[in-house]
């Protein structure tokens, strides 16, 4: 199905790619007549954001020469995708999430070059069930590159992860990539409000499966894995920038709702000595961004349904993405990819479904907002 | 009854009213109850029977036949006639014309024979305040009614609180609910309807966007205008946004 399948998008990204292969071919004149035709094609169909998709290709045509002015040394620079929070029911009961899960797979596939991984952000499933997850590993197995696998509470809180385990291993584990220590943590724990309840497993499921209603727990990594995380860091220089993935921010955004991590202090404090560290997140649907001290964290787009903004608590570096179109399936979702730099540092591409692209770079978070500020969005939340 | 008993009776009275509220049935497929309608007396001189708006006063208009409009001199001597009737039903009390913005006169207290005074004794509810009166309709209720009402108007809340939450309840199909886009009505705005739905390609109200919400991602029916799960959905959204500026026609 995913083979068969291509997206608008993805059609228009072949199309694209073909025509940036001819211009490698034509000579300096030449190319900047085109360049200067196809610039003028572009704006005139006002498809020009501030951050386009084009900047990121040109530096993706020479890595070489982005490597060196950017003055990095030895270290490689490298891109990973990403597809998050895909929330499938299973196949008979639900069509329209599958959909989503398989066009976010397409775009993923259509990269070129394709990313060094594929990291999935958590939240395969919907209600924990192992059919929702079979399925989900079915439509992700057709992933050309490499998948890392986190988890989110969804997957989790029917049998206490015993499918997940079983399918995709321990929860939390780390790796090395490129000079790059890769951390994968658990973060949506919850403590037991299930037992007193006399909850059943498919009750305990559908509590934490809704964000509103008040009963459950707050999501945190917990003593148990915080021990883990700092025994796993302690044979790891400071000097080495972190990558860390987390399927709840590992900040405190909005309570009510579990865009929260409650022990994320304690988190981040043991992470605290490393010069760059970048927490990549999901569950919070959203266009979201944060830096606390050396920490850069991004929110990942889901492929599912958009979240609104939370009324209190947003990071105040984070732009609003426009509020989605509830007309349109796709509107406010997606997928993305992760440029890592030679110097640890990541840039990062929102990969909207049915508009540009929106580049936030690791430069906005780390100068606190002074340079390289994204667009902003014309209907902020109500 | 002793004092004793009838504090306990009012004690399981008052429980069992709670309970009815907490455990809330839930809301099926049904059209809202019909609003109560004034019961006008047949004609018994084959004219018009004209009520007053207390549900009980009325004049014939002997000539005037079903179907006819009467003339402006008539449509007066009518209304006269209405409020002179009522008065001479009424001969201590004074009509409260809501508009005037006249205070009212106080009226001598109702004796302590009377079934309001001992009721309020009853329920502990207090007698009427100064410069309140009889036939004064938002003058006349005591803590206890607001109590009863806030009651009844937060459990229908509740029932679209419940609604809100559970897709298969509005007909869905696919296990979508509405809580899964909007958390706590969030991103619903109800305070800029009506306005131009430029989707739809016409003015919305809240409910044409919500039918629209349960046809679409939820896969269900759209509910008639009048379906009790329809209202308490709306009640549910509006209670969310409390204090929030009308502001309609926002985009």
């Amino acid at each position: 199905m995913a083979a068969r399948h291509k997206s608008v998008e993805t059609k228009y990204m072949e199309d694209r790619d073909a025509v940036l292969r001819g211009l490698r071919g034509l000579d300096r004149r030449t190319f900047l007549k085109v360049l200067a035709a196809t610039t003028g094609a572009v704006m005139a169909k006002s498809l020009m954001p501030p951050h386009s998709f084009q900047l990121v290709e040109v530096a993706n045509a020479a890595p070489d020469k982005t490597a060196s002015a950017a003055g990095m040394a030895g270290k490689p620079p490298f891109t990973f995708a990403y597809v998050s929070d895909t929330h499938l029911y299973q196949r008979t009961l639900n069509q329209r999430f599958v959909r989503a899960a398989v066009k976010a797979v397409d775009d993923v596939n259509a990269l070129d070059p394709q990313p060094d991984f594929v990291l999935f952000g958590g939240d395969l499933a919907q209600l924990g069930r192992r059919e929702e997850l079979d399925l989900g590993m079915q439509i992700l197995a057709e992933l050309k590159a490499p998948v890392k696998m986190m988890v989110g509470e969804h997957d989790w809180f029917y049998d206490l992860g015993d499918a997940w385990q079983e399918m995709f291993g321990p929860p939390n584990y780390s790796f090395d990539w490129k000079g790059v220590h890769v951390v994968v943590l658990m973060s949506v724990h919850e403590k037991d409000f299930w037992t007193a309840r006399k909850m059943t497993p498919a009750q305990r499921m559908r509590t934490v499966a809704g964000l509103d209603n008040g009963i459950q727990s707050r999501f945190e990594v917990g003593d148990d894995e915080r021990k883990w995380l700092s025994a796993d860091l302690a044979k790891v220089p400071h000097t080495t920038p972190l990558l860390v993935f987390s399927h709840s921010p590992l900040y405190k955004y909005y309570r009510n709702w579990n865009f929260w991590t409650d022990d994320a202090e304690q988190v981040q404090a043991i992470l605290k000595p490393y010069q760059h560290v970048t927490v990549i997140h999901g569950h919070t649907h959203q266009m979201l961004y944060n830096q606390i001290g050396n920490i850069s964290f991004y929110g990942l787009l889901s492929t599912a349904w958009p979240w609104p903004y939370a009324p209190t608590g947003l990071p105040p570096l984070t732009i609003q993405m426009n509020r989605a179109d509830p007309f349109d399936q796709f509107d406010g979702l997606g997928d993305g990819r992760i440029d890592v730099r030679a110097d640890g540092l990541a840039d990062k591409i929102y990969s909207l479904w049915d508009r540009n692209p929106v580049t936030v770079k690791a430069d906005y978070l780390v100068s606190h907002g002074k340079i390289a500020r994204p667009p902003a969005p014309q209907f902020p939340s109500y | 009854m002793t004092r004793r008993s009838i504090a306990l009776v009012t004690a399981a009275g008052c429980a069992a009213i709670f309970a009815a509220l907490v455990h809330a049935p839930r809301l099926r497929a049904q059209p809202a109850p019909p609003l109560p309608v004034h019961q006008v007396p047949d004609s018994k001189n084959g004219g018009t029977v004209v009520m007053l708006c207390d549900g009980k006063t009325s004049v014939e208009v002997k000539d005037l036949k079903p179907g006819q409009s009467m003339t402006h001199a008539q449509a007066v001597a009518v209304t006269r006639e209405l409020m002179a009737q009522w008065q001479r039903e009424h001969p201590n009390e004074k009509w409260e014309m809501a508009q005037t913005g006249q205070p009212s006169q106080p009226l001598p207290a109702p004796s302590a024979a009377s079934g309001a005074d001992a009721a309020a004794k009853a329920t502990g509810a207090k007698p009427l305040s100064k410069g309140t009166q009889q036939g004064d309709t938002y003058a006349s209720f005591t803590d206890r009614d607001y109590k009863v009402w806030k009651d009844q108007t937060d459990n229908f809340v509740a029932e679209g609180n419940q609604l809100f939450h559970d897709g298969a309840a509005l007909g869905g199909t696919i296990g979508v609910s509405c809580d899964m886009c909007h958390p706590d009505a969030s991103n619903t705005h109800p305070e800029t309807y009506p306005k131009y739905q430029v989707q739809l390609q016409r003015v919305a109200l809240l409910r044409d966007m919500i039918d629209w919400c349960i046809e679409n991602p939820v896969k269900g029916k759209a509910l008639a205008p009048n379906d009790t799960r329809l209202r308490a959905l709306e009640a549910y959204i509006l209670a969310q946004r409390k204090g929030v500026p009308l502001d309609y026609g926002k985009h």
